[in-house]
């Protein structure tokens, strides 16, 4: 039997147009269709858009282009088949448990009393029975999960969209409430059709969901698409399972410039730097030597207890930098790398200068604008408009934030954050003589 | 654990004695309201005019009629800061003149306009003290309201965006929109400039019930006329039972309206952890205690619900045609040019009355303005002054403050100009030029608020700063300037903002006072206002409080804004 297609989306994309500037794109081109009964993880790298993507499924952003249909019909506002979950869980504060979950009902033509009756039934199901009077502030933070579920679950809707759900409660409480929710699901207790859920956990993703979609960044793409053909309960030891995760993990550090070779990559853009200060490469890298050859990127993850959103970056750094390479999911150091980490820490500076130098295009260019003008200075401001350009105005003033904590690591730039003025790192030298 | 009396009691309640104290007192306020509000359309006659009477018997009357003129201010205030500050912050178009609009209507001196107000309002209500009636409500309104909507607006812009999101995911219309959320958020901040606003409206109240216009005198029954009366007689008798009354009147409003409502708010507070001290009422505990006020509640609010949803069902068929986008375009454009072609003929004929002026009266204006300017800093120096040491050692004692606290918020409600009288006295006896006397008029209403923002800054210094300062032994002087200063300045900045602009509008009537028929009074602007209104010449009215807002807006941008950036940027402690 063919299963319905509850939503679809067609060529969605999504650009933020900037006063004076070039739009930056940030969605390209996302084409998903969720079936019926289905169990829908999102995954990506931070500011790949996730969030954003399961919004314009709400209904609650518009795309720049391409629709969204829910049972064939294109939405136009909030979707009308959908209930959501925040990562924050959102809850009114001034509310008891009841009245944030009698909000879903607030605008249905119900009498009073039949509210109270669905209401209570929502809170006994999702165990809070007891709680309807408490205020959000008196519960744990696996508690208002729960009722931020809750709130959602009691409009009936076809479709659940989760954000991050369980990424603001610590593991234990997550993992309770992972089981109840997936018990809901799979026993047919709830009404919902299909389930679309944002994680950054790829053990996440793999433990719930029948399907994985990961989404590129810079913008974002769907890269992969993957079944997850296992039954319910899955075994987090067995080997398909881990196999997938390790899969998955291999998916997402690949670099994107070096694997989708599009043709549109002009040659003068210029490549983002992963916002990671220079003392945290230092010490994963120390971490990979002591390990040895070959390390398991999602083992390594698990036991530096990173969020993938954290060390994906780390990743994407030292590779960026040569340190250190990635193949089907391992990582190890290169030459430079194992020099580095066995290095002085006078010396390491020296390494670190020369592979910026070598591989970090904007680097260069900053120290060849600095060396050109007579002064060697120049105000910040200057480089994040160039930024912008390329990245936007949020991600500019980051991204010169990171470039000065590595110049000033490799001892190539100094800055004056008072004045907001960067120069060269002899210059500065000069300046206190 | 905290209950939530108001919406869960479903547990039966024995009526009690709360109930017939709730009920008893209900029924007085409605008897009161009823009876107050009738006095209200008095035919304008000069012998009811002068029945106003000293007898102290008649103080109750008055006070009850200023204190319905103060709610109905009030409720006005509430209205127009839920719908202007609604379209502020939703309407990206509105929101780029309706904002500026507020900065500068904020820092105009009502005062000077209740005399055109006065007489706007009479023309509304030919024959009947009703217009003054307005008139004095208007300029309540106008010193309230513009604190509350500017509150209500940060708060409206503040909303997380996942609360708004989780809105619009439940399918919240405008009205659940504005009771489950913009309301509950907002709420916190609105009380205390409510409370602040209400506060400072006495002020206003005492300047607006007894003035006079185009060479009439027109009096209101209320307190703030009575004391007006008592200047005029030299009743020093009268004189101290109005400060009395007025004194009583703050601490009732303080005991039965706003501890209530502050103590019911904190609930609002959008916190995720539950906090130490939380402030409490007796009348709250009263009201919490009957359970008739329960049963009402639930009742009315199951009434109201169902109600509403049975209107909706029976309307809901029929749907109104949608207008096209381009005669909506063209509607909105009519109404810009419409209010565009009233404002250029209003400034137009503004332009006309001021062109009777010479040239050497123009400029005269502006040096009075100057002279006023003046003591406008001089007031607030001087409040600064005496303020800093005595707020930053009530600050830095937690006792001291939570004793000294209650008395300075009754002080600063207390409306100055009620204390002129004594003042006025004394000048005249000790012969003080008022060209000086005028300052402290001026300071008694706004220091205040100096030393308000003071102890809140002192209060705010993290104790751990405090420490250092010891185990650096650091002296006297450097803690003062390394740790007290700075950390105080923000504060310090932003009470000197309001009690400036509080002393302009004094100078209307702080610059000309009168005891008997012995007047005082000092050359500059307030008195150059003040006059012109009594002779009701139009002109110089218009251009005199054309200048003192000019002065004000200036000296906001020039000083006022400069201080309060550097305030935010560096001093600014997180």
């Amino acid at each position: 039997m063919m299963r319905k297609t509850l939503i679809e989306l067609q060529q969605i994309s999504k650009r933020y147009d900037q006063p004076k500037q070039a739009s930056v794109s940030i969605m390209e081109d996302i084409n998903i269709k969720i079936k019926e009964g289905e169990l829908v993880s999102i995954l990506g790298p931070s500011g790949s858009g996730k969030s954003t993507l399961l919004r314009i499924i709400a209904g609650l952003v518009p795309p720049s282009q391409g629709t969204v249909l829910y049972n064939g019909q294109e939405i136009a506002g909030t979707n009308p088949g959908v209930g959501m979950v925040f990562q924050s869980f959102a809850l009114f504060p001034w509310l008891t448990v009841l009245e944030n979950v009698k909000l879903g009902l607030e605008n249905k033509p119900l009498r009073e009393a039949d509210k109270m009756r669905k209401a209570l039934s929502v809170i006994d199901m999702i165990g809070l029975d007891g709680f309807e009077g408490a205020y959000p502030k008196e519960l744990s933070g696996g508690m208002r999960q729960r009722v931020g579920i809750g709130r959602a679950l009691v409009m009936e809707p076809d479709i659940l969209l989760m954000d991050e759900p369980f990424s603001a409660l610590d593991v234990l409480t997550a993992e309770n409430l992972k089981r109840d929710l997936l018990e809901l699901w799979t026993e047919r207790k709830i009404p919902t059709q299909c389930i679309i859920m944002v994680t950054h956990s790829i053990e996440e993703a793999v433990y719930m969901s029948d399907r994985a979609i990961v989404l590129s960044r810079d913008p974002a793409r769907v890269i992969s698409d993957i079944p997850i053909p296992m039954a319910h309960w899955r075994d987090k030891q067995d080997l398909q399972f881990t196999s997938l995760v390790d899969r998955i993990y291999s998916i997402l550090t690949q670099r994107e410039g070096k694997t989708t070779g599009q043709a549109e990559k002009k040659d003068n853009t210029i490549e983002k730097i992963p916002p990671v200060p220079a003392g945290a490469l230092t010490g994963f890298i120390e971490l990979i030597d002591d390990l040895g050859q070959q390390v398991d990127l999602y083992k390594l993850a698990d036991q530096l207890s990173l969020k993938l959103e954290d060390f994906l970056p780390i990743v994407e750094a030292v590779e960026m930098l040569q340190f250190a390479t990635v193949v089907h999911g391992d990582i190890g150091l290169t030459e430079a790398g194992r020099r580095f980490a066995n290095a002085s820490v006078l010396f390491r500076k020296e390494i670190f200068k020369d592979q910026v130098l070598e591989h970090v295009p904007i680097m260069e260019k900053i120290i060849w604008i600095l060396q050109s003008k007579s002064n060697n200075k120049m105000e910040g401001a200057f480089f994040v408009e160039i930024f912008e350009k390329h990245f936007g105005a949020e991600e500019a003033a980051l991204q010169l934030d990171i470039v000065i904590d590595w110049g000033r690591y490799a001892e190539l730039i100094a800055y004056d954050k008072k004045a907001k003025v960067l120069y060269l790192e002899n210059e500065a030298a000069a300046a206190v003589e | 654990m905290q209950l939530n009396y108001f919406h869960t009691g479903n547990e039966r309640r024995p009526f009690g004695w709360a109930d017939i104290l709730v009920i008893s007192l209900l029924l007085s306020i409605l008897y009161a309201a009823a009876k107050l509000g009738s006095g209200m359309q008095v035919p304008l006659d000069p012998d009811e005019l002068s029945s106003l009477s000293l007898d102290p018997k008649w103080l109750p009357y008055y006070a009850g009629r200023s204190l319905l003129r103060m709610f109905i201010a009030f409720a006005a205030s509430l209205l127009f800061t839920f719908v202007y500050g609604r379209i502020a912050a939703y309407n990206r178009t509105a929101e780029k003149f309706m904002i500026p609009a507020i900065d500068i209507l904020q820092s105009v001196p009502v005062l000077g306009f209740l005399s055109a107000t006065v007489l706007a309002f009479m023309a509304l209500f030919p024959g009947s003290l009703l217009g003054v009636e307005f008139a004095s409500i208007f300029a309540i309104f106008t010193s309230q309201v513009w604190n509350m909507t500017l509150s209500y607006y940060h708060s409206l812009k503040t909303i997380p965006r996942e609360l708004n999101e989780a809105a619009a995911m439940n399918q919240l219309g405008g009205w659940h929109r504005f009771t489950k959320l913009e309301a509950p958020f907002s709420m916190i901040g609105l009380v205390w400039n409510s409370m602040m606003s209400f506060g400072g409206g006495w002020f206003f109240l005492a300047a607006s019930e007894s003035i006079s216009v185009l060479n009439q005198d027109l009096h209101l029954p209320g307190i703030g006329t009575y004391m007006a009366l008592a200047a005029d007689d030299g009743n020093i008798k009268a004189l101290i039972y109005a400060i009395l009354t007025m004194v009583v009147l703050i601490v009732l409003v303080d005991q039965f309206f706003w501890r209530p409502i502050v103590a019911w708010s904190q609930k609002f507070k959008n916190e995720q952890t539950e906090a130490g001290e939380v402030p409490t009422s007796w009348v709250l505990n009263l009201l919490k205690r009957a359970s008739f006020v329960h049963y009402l509640n639930r009742k009315l609010r199951r009434g109201v619900h169902d109600g509403f949803l049975r209107l909706s069902a029976t309307s809901s068929q029929v749907k109104l045609p949608q207008v096209p986008p381009g005669i909506k375009k063209i509607f909105k454009w009519l109404i810009l040019l419409t209010a565009a072609a009233l404002i250029l003929r209003y400034l137009y004929s503004g332009i006309l009355e001021i062109a009777q002026l010479s040239w050497s009266e123009l400029i005269h204006v502006v040096y009075l303005g100057l002279l006023t300017g003046l003591r406008v800093v001089v007031s607030t120096l001087l409040a600064v002054v005496w303020t800093l040491p005595i707020g930053v050692f009530i600050g830095t004692n937690p006792r001291l403050s939570r004793m000294v606290q209650p008395v300075v918020q009754v002080l600063s409600s207390f409306p100055a100009n009620m204390a002129f009288p004594i003042f006025t006295i004394l000048y005249l006896k000790f012969g003080i030029p008022m060209e000086i006397g005028a300052i402290p008029l001026m300071m008694l209403g706004t220091q205040w608020y100096v030393l308000f923002n003071v102890i809140a800054g002192a209060m705010a210094i993290p104790s751990d700063l405090k420490e250092v300062t010891v185990t650096l032994k650091l002296t006297r002087w450097q803690t003062w300037k390394k740790l007290i200063l700075p950390a105080v300045f923000p504060f310090l900045v932003t009470g000197c903002i309001t009690a400036s602009g509080g002393a302009w509008n004094a100078s209307i009537v702080s610059e000309i006072v009168s005891w008997k028929d012995q007047d005082l009074q000092a050359a500059g602007l307030g008195t150059f206002i003040a006059e012109a209104t009594t002779n009701g010449n139009w002109p110089e009215i218009i251009w005199g409080i054309l200048v003192m807002c000019l002065l004000v807006v200036i000296v906001n941008r020039l000083v006022w804004s400069r201080l309060y950036a550097l305030a935010e940027n560096k001093y600014h402690m997180d």
